[in-house]
């Protein structure tokens, strides 16, 4: 079982929590071209090694949160919050 | 009948006499005794019978590898099969009975299997059943799906009872710093030396007792040992087994709480499945002694030279009288030393010819000799026996028993769940575990030590890792080299010698012989995974614990090469098996999913709700007087509606909160249709696209005030568009001063809709004034209270298509609502509305729910084009245009009625154009109803191309999985009132 430290919840199982998706993707504005979209939601990578993908505490804090977490052994080397000034409270309370 | 106990060995209570049946006969064994002892000790040789063969099998070990005894244990609703005796402790009333026997293990009918050997090689079914040559009769599934009922039944195992499971089981978690799997000598030189560092540990041991394999010697006594682990605080788990592990130091462990007791408390759960959230895992899992392939190695009475050994040691019982081990190791010599001085006649043939060993000469050694043949069938009457370096005969041994050691297979299987694969060691002939990054240490003879005190070392050593990799301590420590013999194992795996007819097996638990393994090597299934799958070695309840490595070597043999590079199987947890119920744990009936009821639900219900579940939720169904069916009632109930005034429990719509200064920006990004202009104290229904264009959900919004609104979702879609709004504004539009609440638990709602529903609310609100079709106006929203005070919001929203209200109150003060609410309806013969009527009366009207917004639907598609803003950008904007989704055939929202106005039809039928009913049709009808107002039945659906094609054609509604088909006629979706008169009178 995987286990996420959650900035605000502690170390809980991935079963708190639901897997989101690619988090490097800059998704374009609304008013961007088809063209874009596509790219945007339906070009993935598929990384052998540590990725960065968002993971929602679903069953905790509901905050949804950017993993590193590498796909071939699971091992978790950061877990910050998405929101940008959420991630900068949580590295100033470290 | 004589028995095979013996005075003054075993570490059995002979005070306490438990009495059991075997195969329906009553028999007696001791407190302390596992089923297998109890059967050894009667003299019971035959317990089973094999997988294919139905050749008869005894008991080959004294442990979890068992692959010959198993059987079943209990009857009717407990009947458990395919137990290993090995593993099963006796109790008083005990009833157990030998499996894959008709009818029964000493004659079985099937055992004519044997002597068809031939046939029945690796493959041999699919080869056959596939097609029987030489005319290739019955090629193609058919002939398979025949014969196969038959193959199964012949080639099984046991049979599970088929009725519900009468036990409970549980699920329970728990963290330590360390976890140690195993008590033999190096577990518990790690459990001591971290609970002495101050670690929090607890030890595991699958066996009833501690020790491990001390376990089978004469003189160890644990209790000691038990009490030095208590005095420490460490939790000790017996009868638990470590049967997985996973990531981040996560091991699963399955507790056997009752399955020893003859009459447990029925309040105690039979099994409790662990979950074990450790920092570091040690793993002192033993090692697992190996048979050795020659002809007729099968025989009862042929076990390994350990299992004897527990059996003498641990039960009282001498499993033979004259006794011939064979081995290619220093491992046997203390037990045939211990069973001759027990009073047996042994002798040791020994494969190598250069080695020394102390014995005081109360054996035979006979160095340089093997076994090749087993003489006998139901038991051993006497073993071939020959000079190791060519093997012809030259020798007969009478005797009972034959004891097998082929060297000793470290149990690596837990660490080989992480993905850790065994590295091979030439000098132990075995494989060996590889280091891992992971916290995870393996000590003992599972690390390939063979000598009691290298195990102590290494468990000591161990914990010592665990604290560096904690960061507790930074110590050096040293592992013992692996082995511990005086003399080299010299590899033996098969003994060769072909005698027509005889089989020589290599893993007992399917029957895999030498032939089958070189008959997938000319096959071409050389890969060990092919291997596997082809003869089916190593599968089953032992997963090859003693026969996988001599398959191994067998096919590294025929492709002239090493072990190592022929590989090894990954293992997968379980490592031994577990049942169905512990994995469920309390998951099962009623409780298989959480269940989630309205703050209504028992009003409902005293009111005469039938209910039925959508989604978590329970809702109300319909309400039936007397003897009304479910179709009586929903039509009078909908009837009602649309002639006075009915009231529906809506409280399972989602409800979320969105408050902050940029809320309206926010929802007019989210939702299809513009929200930039809605003026407070007016609610708009709106769509949500996904980013791919298609339609993700639809409710309403009501604006509350400036900067506050309250938004409904459908019932099955409210937990994803809570999370995809949370999603939006943390990671997307990080700029939005916005936020979400799910208040979905805080409402209590109830629709009332008909052309009473005003008159029932003026007489329930404060001020009926704020009702008024000027003050609350269609799609106005008022915050205002019900008599007695109780502050609700009403908007008048319509789902049903006639005047409506949605009236939300605090969720305490739901029964209260109701009370007042159902009073005043009465008033006006109004009803009470289940979710059947409002499908009726929302079909009737062209409204779509999930059963047409499928996830595949587009705004398009749904007949809602008018609701895709074209002034503004919003999620899904983009894509919704995009080739696919554009498309003149795309399927479209339509009605249906059936051309012949007396005729049925269901939700799933297939439209099809006349004289061209196939395949996926040109459309599917999604919702049927009766329609009360209509006096037929009609149907919402999609066609290819929409009404505009097709509204003067006859179509035909296929639907095969009824066996009926129905001429239709497509019709618009608004089949009521279609311009709204009624919503906004």
């Amino acid at each position: 079982m995987i286990r996420i430290n959650c900035p605000y919840c502690g170390e809980r199982d991935h079963s708190e929590f639901s897997y989101g998706g690619d988090a490097t993707i800059n998704y374009p504005s609304l008013d961007a071209s088809e063209k874009e979209w596509t790219e945007a939601i339906f070009f993935r990578k598929n990384i052998k090694g540590f990725q960065f993908e968002t993971w929602h505490h679903s069953n905790g804090c509901r905050m949804w949160l950017v993993v590193e977490r590498s796909t071939v052994t699971h091992e978790i080397k950061s877990v910050k919050p998405c929101h940008p000034d959420l991630q900068r409270v949580v590295e100033n309370n470290k | 009948m004589k028995t095979r106990r013996i005075d003054n060995y075993g570490k059995i209570n002979r005070d306490k006499i438990l009495s059991f049946r075997w195969d329906k006969k009553n028999y007696k064994g001791f407190e302390g005794d596992t089923l297998a002892s109890a059967l050894l000790a009667n003299n019971i040789g035959i317990v089973g019978r094999s997988f294919k063969y139905h050749r008869p099998r005894g008991i080959f070990s004294s442990g979890v590898e068992e692959s010959g005894a198993l059987v079943t244990i209990g009857s009717k609703d407990r009947r458990d099969p395919n137990v290993r005796a090995t593993t099963q402790e006796l109790y008083n009333g005990l009833e157990a009975s030998g499996q894959n026997a008709f009818p029964n293990v000493n004659f079985d009918l099937a055992g004519i299997n044997n002597y068809l050997g031939r046939f029945f090689a690796a493959g041999f079914y699919y080869k056959t059943f596939m097609g029987i040559p030489p005319l290739e009769w019955g090629k193609g599934t058919a002939i398979w799906m025949f014969f196969e009922k038959f193959i199964r039944k012949a080639a099984g195992m046991g049979s599970a009872s088929g009725l519900p499971d009468p036990d409970t089981y549980e699920h329970a978690h728990d963290f330590c710093d360390l976890i140690v799997v195993g008590s033999g000598p190096a577990g518990v030189a790690a459990a001591v030396e971290a609970a002495e560092k101050k670690l929090d540990v607890i030890l595991v041991e699958q066996d009833s007792l501690i020790g491990g394999n001390q376990l089978a010697e004469n003189d160890f006594d644990n209790s000691q040992i038990k009490n030095q682990l208590e005095n420490l605080g460490i939790k000790i788990m017996t009868r638990t087994t470590a049967f997985g592990l996973y990531d981040n130091c996560v091991v699963g462990l399955l507790e056997r709480v009752t399955d020893h007791i003859s009459a447990p408390n029925v309040n105690i759960p039979r099994q409790r499945f662990w979950t074990i959230r450790a920092k570091h895992i040690i793993v002192g899992a033993g090692a697992i002694e190996r048979h050795i392939a020659f002809n007729n190695n099968d025989i009862p009475g042929v076990m390994t030279v350990n299992a004897s050994k527990h059996y003498l040691n641990r039960y009282g019982v001498l499993t033979g009288k004259r006794i011939v081990i064979a081995t290619n190791n220093d491992s046997v010599y203390e037990t045939a030393h211990q069973l001759s001085e027990a009073g047996a006649n042994v002798t040791v043939l020994d494969s190598r010819t250069n080695f020394e060993i102390e014995t005081n000469k109360s054996f035979e050694i006979r160095k340089g000799y093997v076994p090749y043949n087993i003489n006998g069938s139901k038991k051993i009457d006497s073993l071939d026996i020959s000079k190791s370096e060519t093997i012809n005969k030259s020798e007969t041994i009478n005797c009972d028993q034959v004891l097998l050691s082929g060297g000793w297979s470290p149990a690596v299987h837990l660490l080989s769940h992480r993905g850790v694969k065994p590295k091979w060691d030439y000098n132990n002939a075995c494989f060996l575990p590889s280091d891992t990054n992971e916290n995870i240490t393996m000590v003992g003879s599972s690390r390939g030590l063979w000598n009691k005190n290298d195990c102590i070392a290494s468990g000591i050593a161990g914990t010592t890792d665990a604290l560096n990799r904690l960061g507790i301590s930074k110590t050096n420590y040293f592992f013992p080299k692996p082995g511990g013999w005086k003399n080299p194992i010299q590899p033996l795996y098969e003994v060769k010698y072909k005698k027509s007819r005889s089989k020589s097996f290599v893993d007992y638990q399917h029957d895999v012989t030498t032939d089958d393994v070189r008959l997938a090597h000319r096959e071409g299934f050389i890969s060990v995974e092919h291997l596997k799958r082809y003869t089916t070695l190593g599968m089953a309840n032992d997963q090859g614990k003693m026969g996988n490595i001599i398959g191994l070597s067998l096919m590294a043999e025929l492709l002239n090469k090493e072990i190592p590079e022929v590989g090894t199987t990954v293992f997968r947890p379980p490592y031994t098996p577990i049942s169905i119920g512990a994995l469920s744990g309390r998951n099962v009936g009623k409780h298989f999913r959480p269940l989630r009821v309205t703050p209504m639900h028992q009003w409902n219900i005293d009111h005469g709700a039938k209910m039925i579940e959508v989604g978590l939720y329970q809702r109300p169904w319909y309400y039936p007087k007397e003897n009304e069916t479910l179709s009586d009632s929903y039509i009078r109930e909908a009837s009602t509606v649309r002639k006075t005034v009915g009231i529906c429990d809506v409280t399972s719509l989602g409800k979320i909160a969105i408050q902050g200064p940029d809320s309206t920006e926010f929802l007019n990004r989210i939702y299809s249709n513009g929200f930039s202009k809605l003026q407070v104290g007016k609610a708009r229904y709106g769509i949500m696209l996904r980013d791919d264009g298609i339609v993700m959900d639809d409710g309403t919004s009501w604006r509350l005030a400036e900067n506050e609104y309250f938004m409904t979702t459908s019932t099955g879609e409210a937990a994803k568009v809570m999370s995809w709004l949370e999603e939006l504004l943390q990671t997307r539009w990080t700029d939005l001063n916005v936020n979400v609440t799910s208040v979905s638990e805080q409402w209590a709602g109830v629709s009332v809709a008909g052309p009473k529903s005003r008159e029932v609310l003026n007489n329930c609100v404060d001020d009926s004034l704020v009702i008024t079709n000027n003050n609350l106006p269609f799609m106005g929203v008022t915050s205002t209270f019900l008599k007695g005070n109780i502050p609700c919001r009403i908007a008048r929203i319509s789902f049903s298509g006639e005047l409506a209200f949605e009236v939300y109150v605090k969720s305490d003060f739901a029964n209260t609502m109701m009370d007042l609410l159902w009073a005043n309806a009465k008033k006006y013969d109004g009803c009470l509305y289940g979710l059947e009527a409002l499908g009726a009366l929302r079909v009737e009207k062209g409204h779509v729910t999930a059963a047409e917004l499928d996830g595949r639907v587009t705004i398009d598609d749904a007949g809602l084009t008018k609701m895709a803003s074209t002034k503004k950008s919003y999620i899904g904007s983009a894509m919704r245009k995009r080739g696919v989704l554009k498309n003149n055939d795309r399927e479209i929202l339509v009605g249906f009625f059936p051309t012949n106005l007396k005729e049925t039809f269901n939700a799933g039928t297939i439209v099809c154009e006349k004289n061209n009913i196939k395949g996926q049709g040109i459309g599917r009808i999604t919702s049927v109803t009766y329609s009360p107002e209509l006096g037929h039945w009609i149907g919402l659906g999609f066609v290819k191309g929409g009404l505009d094609k097709w509204k003067d054609t006859n179509l035909v509604g296929a639907d095969p999985v009824r066996n009926k088909q129905m001429d239709l006629k497509v019709v618009s979706p608004h089949m009521i009132d279609p311009k709204g008169e009624r919503m906004y009178a």
